[in-house]
């Protein structure tokens, strides 16, 4: 390691704990962004952007994208990229449709959805884990592969998933609750559910240590193949609900459903500060970036700004904040630029 | 070897019987038979290469052996053994390249792998913490610095990581420590620490084998040594049968012509 004669500095700086400013600085880096970013919508578009009902569509369509976010925030933080959760999405979506068209009733077809989105989550794993082989390939591989099963077996045809033919459903995934759309609550429980489960328990531990480095972590007897591929598992989950929720809100299972969810929530994971080399990374991050990404669509499609520049404005946050990222992922570690 | 090497009396902690590891085309270890028994501290002496990492790895079931070696525990036949298995069975290690995760704080290193939890099954990080902290000011002291359990590792020099592999593998209170030459690296009296260490796994009765290049370390500590050369035992020396001359003697010979006589 060349490294350790680079590193070398006065011990008193360690003598305290890590500065807040240190430990949170991404943290808050991102709220400020966020907070930046919308005044500057409120000072563009005032008229837009005092009007209630902006941030009720906002609430109840960030989540579908943000509660993928933050299951692919586990996966990030193992030095993997699942691509292909917009496919599970649809997939996941079609096997409840295909159940309940068969005479299932919608709990048997959450249970199919939800077990198809897990093993769609395990073959990704299973891939990556067992065979080593890249995520970033091997996902745009089952990606197309999700996607076709899906298209043959709804035979590129879509379903009308109305109010008076699914109540429970529309309940479940697109009601209000003490005047908050359901959609937010749901992110907000799924939040705290993933922030214990990365923070909290053994497994998130692990998925921290296999990310910052496998060789150690299976050296000191952790599972890698195990903590990778439950990672997995997690974003064919969500990538489902998503996937349900999604379509309840517009009433209709499109066949394409997924598409153009890819760019906004990788862009929510990577400016929510999780590391792209693996091993650091935050759920309440993924969060609170996936209401500035929502933000920012918001924007550009209220102020009637050309929604060409969504994309625009999508692979910008990537590219910024996957860059700072390694910025300060180098200063940190007092690195120089080019070592390593 | 016709050498006759008295065998220690009881029954070995751990056991290699003809264990062989290959890799591809590389054969690492070859019909290795060894042993570690009760409250004895194992040298392990042998040239860049010659496989002794290799073995500490496959004693902690990182590294499964070839079909056909054996891999025995408090006298039983262990068929389904992996690193986890060996940590529960209180075998810990100090890894040559030390195992850490560089970009964690100290405390999720130091219970890397045996994270403790509280009775609601949740990671007891109070705990983490907490112990992390006693145990560097209790143990390691390695430099004047004073540690912060929050501390990400890869802002530490490499003899206070050091430290936090070898604290690691102290707090588990293991049966069988294994240091794969821990003093690599470190200043003259984080050495002294180290070997200090080393022999007080002996004073506890505790067992243990111990890797380092330098004989004036491996000799005074040990109790019985094993020379490995190009993946073979090439030969295995009780303390009170060989002079530490005699040995370096005989090292030279295997590194010049690969046989010890
Ligand atoms: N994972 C591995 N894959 C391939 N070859 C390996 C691997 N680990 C060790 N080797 C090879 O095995 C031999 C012994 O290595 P090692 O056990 O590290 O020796 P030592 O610790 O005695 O220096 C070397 O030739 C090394 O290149
Ligand atoms: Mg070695």
């Amino acid at each position: 390691m060349s490294s350790e004669t680079t590193i070398k500095k006065p011990a008193d700086n360690r003598v305290a704990p890590p500065s807040f400013l240190r430990r949170y600085g991404s943290q808050m880096g991102i709220i400020g962004v966020g907070l930046v970013m919308w005044l500057g919508f409120v000072a563009a578009a005032p008229t837009v952007f005092t009007n209630a009902n902006i941030y009720l569509a906002f609430a109840q369509t960030t989540p579908q994208f943000g509660i993928i976010a933050i299951a692919l925030t586990f996966v990030v933080i193992t030095g993997e990229i699942d691509l292909s959760f917009p496919s599970i999405m649809a997939l996941g979506t079609a096997a409840f449709c295909l159940v309940v068209q068969a005479g299932g009733g919608w709990p048997v077809g959450l249970v199919a959805a939800f077990a198809t989105g897990a093993v769609c989550g395990w073959i990704n794993g299973a891939l990556v884990s067992y065979l080593n082989i890249p995520s970033l390939v091997i996902t745009i591989g089952t990606s197309f592969l999700f996607r076709g099963l899906e298209l043959v077996l709804m035979n590129g045809t879509g379903v009308p998933l109305t109010a008076e033919d699914y109540p429970a459903m529309h309940a479940i995934f697109r009601s209000t609750l003490f005047g908050i759309p359901i959609q937010t609550i749901w992110m907000v429980v799924i939040l705290i559910g993933a922030w214990f489960l990365l923070n909290r328990t053994r497994f998130g531990a692990h998925v921290f240590l296999v990310g910052d480095n496998p060789t150690s972590a299976r050296l000191m007897g952790i599972d890698a193949v195990s903590v990778k591929t439950r990672s997995f598992i997690l974003v064919g989950l969500m990538a489902t609900f998503s996937g349900l929720m999604t379509s309840i809100y517009g009433y209709y299972f499109w066949p394409t459903t997924g598409e153009g969810f890819l760019l906004n929530t990788i862009a929510s994971v990577f400016l929510g500060g999780t590391s792209v080399f693996g091993g650091t990374g935050s759920v309440v991050g993924t969060f609170v970036a996936s209401y500035i990404i929502g933000a920012i669509n918001a924007g550009i499609v209220s102020a009637g700004i050309n929604a060409f520049y969504t994309q625009l404005a999508f692979g910008l946050v990537i590219v910024v904040s996957v860059v700072l990222q390694t910025l300060i992922d180098r200063k940190i570690r007092r690195q120089s630029m080019t070592g390593r | 070897m016709s050498e006759t090497t008295p065998t220690p009396a009881g029954t070995p902690v751990i056991e290699l019987r003809n264990v062989s590891k290959t890799f591809g085309e590389v054969r690492s270890l070859s019909g290795i038979d060894f042993a570690v028994y009760p409250g004895e501290i194992v040298g392990l002496l042998g040239d860049n290469g010659a496989g002794k990492s290799t073995l500490v790895k496959t004693v902690m079931g990182f590294h499964r052996p070839d079909p056909g070696g054996e891999i025995w525990f408090n006298g039983k036949l262990i068929d389904d053994w992996s690193v986890a298995r060996a940590r529960d069975l209180g075998i810990e290690t100090v890894y040559q390249e030390r195992a850490l995760c560089e970009k964690q704080p100290i405390w999720r290193n130091m219970f890397m792998g045996r994270e403790p939890r509280t009775k609601w099954g949740l990671l007891d990080v109070k705990k983490m913490r907490s112990e992390s902290a006693r145990l560097m000011s209790e143990h390691m002291g390695f430099t004047s610095a004073a540690v912060h359990p929050d501390n990400v590792v890869s802002t530490m020099s490499g003899g206070e990581k050091q430290g936090v592999a070898i604290t690691r593998a102290l707090y588990f209170d293991a049966n069988l420590v294994i240091l794969d030459e821990p003093t690599m690296g470190l200043s003259l009296t984080e050495t002294g620490k180290t070997l200090d260490f080393v022999r007080n796994i002996k004073a506890v009765g505790k067992s243990a084998i111990f890797i380092d290049h330098n004989i004036f370390h491996v000799y005074p500590v040990v109790d019985r040594l094993y020379v490995l050369d190009r993946g073979k035992v090439a030969g295995v020396y009780d303390k009170t049968q060989i002079s530490m001359e005699d040995l370096i003697d005989r090292l030279y010979r295997v590194a010049r012509t690969g046989s010890l006589t």
